[in-house]
């Protein structure tokens, strides 16, 4: 999948990992795709739940090794 | 204006002296429907954190002027961070002190009456989590029923009074949380005691409870007896202590009975079920003070923060002990169960001894409500 930008959030723990992926947000465009790597277990029912309320879409999520990603692309 | 900390014991005051607070509750929408911090005079308002960091003008008006504001969040993190932003415009503002975790983790010991000779019981009532666990006390022992894992109050509280624990039960293998029992009795020398048909996986050593097995405690010999009682697991057991009170565990609660199918066997359970609480209950003295191991709502506490009630009381008021027919109620107890407790097979291998989760996990694993009844 071509990600637009990366991010990573590892180790940090919540509000961190949703405060940097919006931040991050702000700075593309529509349609854009943002990965995000998080490693706080809150951001399984965070982040589909921010993107939600924020418009964007969650187009693939995959979790291995504790590490979860999140392929979010901007509405 | 300031942020102060506000820790679950002062919360759980707050609960059981029926005072007023308002909970700002940022966690996502569903966790709070799941779960949240009950109080008889709390008001609610829940905005998720993520819809709040671009500011909270628009709460601000939301929230009183003349009472006091709690942000909560799972951990603190956000409500620290969203307590910062309503300081900031100018109100004060409390935060709870380690979240959603540190409410399901407290306990608070309440008295809940006198034994012979000087005797007492308390019972520990964890809160957020709806388990209440019990210590039985006379001059220098103490027995301990269905410890939850936060093993330091119960040592500590043992300590305080100045008693050795010698007896921990646990009324059944339970499937909501981790019991604390085992590791009790490893670090005070006590026995550890399962019914035994609860027990066959466990991995571990214990004095299998028979039924009417009796210990007594302390200097007054105060009685604990075993009255077998299944239904919730094959094994549940109730305690009768000092002719007095009687210790339900999961069958029988103030407003509600247990429920059958949490070891994965409702069909086979639900009439011992039904004949413990029929049978071997109705042939009790209805003066007993039933002290149950779960409370589901708030509404269950009486004005001192217990939750006991007379046995004949519940006969005449409990939903679960009225229902006439047979078929009604193997149809209430099978195929209307709410979900079931978060995690409640991993917390059962948990409690055989098959896995040793860290701190963190278990606390992971215990989220949400018990979920042991139903009505």
């Amino acid at each position: 999948m071509d990600s637009t930008k990366v991010l990573d959030v590892k180790g940090m723990s919540c509000p961190m990992p949703i405060v940097r992926t919006k931040k991050e947000m702000d700075t593309l465009s529509s349609g854009d795709i943002l990965e995000v790597h998080a490693t706080d277990q809150g951001a399984l029912a965070d982040m589909p739940a921010w993107a939600n309320a924020a418009g964007h879409t969650i187009i693939k999520q995959k979790e291995d090794a504790e590490v979860l990603t999140f392929f979010i692309q901007k509405g | 204006m300031t942020i102060i900390k506000m820790t679950a014991a002062e919360v759980a005051r707050k609960v059981i002296d029926n005072q007023p607070l308002f909970i700002l509750d940022v966690r996502n929408h569903d966790a709070y429907v799941d779960w949240k911090i009950e109080g008889h005079n709390f008001e609610y308002l829940n905005i998720p954190y993520f819809e709040l960091l671009d500011g909270v003008d628009n709460v601000l008006s939301k929230l009183p002027i003349d009472q006091d504001v709690l942000v909560v969040c799972a951990k603190e993190g956000s409500s620290i961070m969203v307590a910062e932003m309503i300081a900031e415009a100018g109100r004060d503002v409390f935060y709870l002190e380690g979240g959603m975790k540190s409410w399901s983790s407290y306990l608070e010991p309440i008295k809940v009456g006198d034994l012979r000779g000087g005797g007492e019981l308390y019972q520990f009532v964890r809160l957020g989590k709806g388990c209440l666990s019990y210590m039985v006390i006379s001059e220098g022992e103490a027995a301990i029923i269905d410890a939850v894992r936060f093993t330091d109050v119960f040592t500590n509280f043992a300590k305080q009074k100045n008693v050795d624990i010698k007896h921990v039960f646990d009324t059944h293998l339970h499937a909501d949380h981790i019991s604390g029992g085992r590791l009790i009795a490893e670090a005070t020398g006590a026995t550890y005691y399962l019914p035994q048909k609860d027990a066959e996986e466990v991995v571990f050593d214990y004095t299998a409870i028979e039924d009417a097995l009796t210990v007594k405690i302390g200097a007054a010999q105060i009685n604990v007896s075993a009255l077998y009682s299944p239904g919730h697991t094959i094994g549940s057991t109730s305690f009768i202590i000092d002719g007095k009170y009687l210790l339900s565990g999961d069958i029988l609660f103030i407003d509600s009975i247990g429920r059958p199918d949490l070891a994965g066997l409702a069909e086979d359970w639900v009439g011992d079920l039904r004949e413990t609480l029929n049978v071997r209950y109705r042939e009790l003295t209805e003066e007993l003070i039933v002290l149950p191991s779960h409370f589901m709502k708030i509404d269950e506490l009486n004005t001192d923060g217990t939750v006991a009630k007379r046995l004949g009381d519940l006969f005449a008021e409990n939903h679960g002990l009225n229902i006439e027919s047979e078929d009604a109620f193997r149809h209430i107890v099978t195929d209307h169960l709410p979900p079931q407790p978060n995690a409640y097979q991993q917390i059962r291998q948990v409690n055989m001894g098959k896995i040793t989760p860290n701190y963190d996990e278990q606390t992971e694993m215990e989220i949400g409500p018990n979920r042991c009844a139903v009505r």
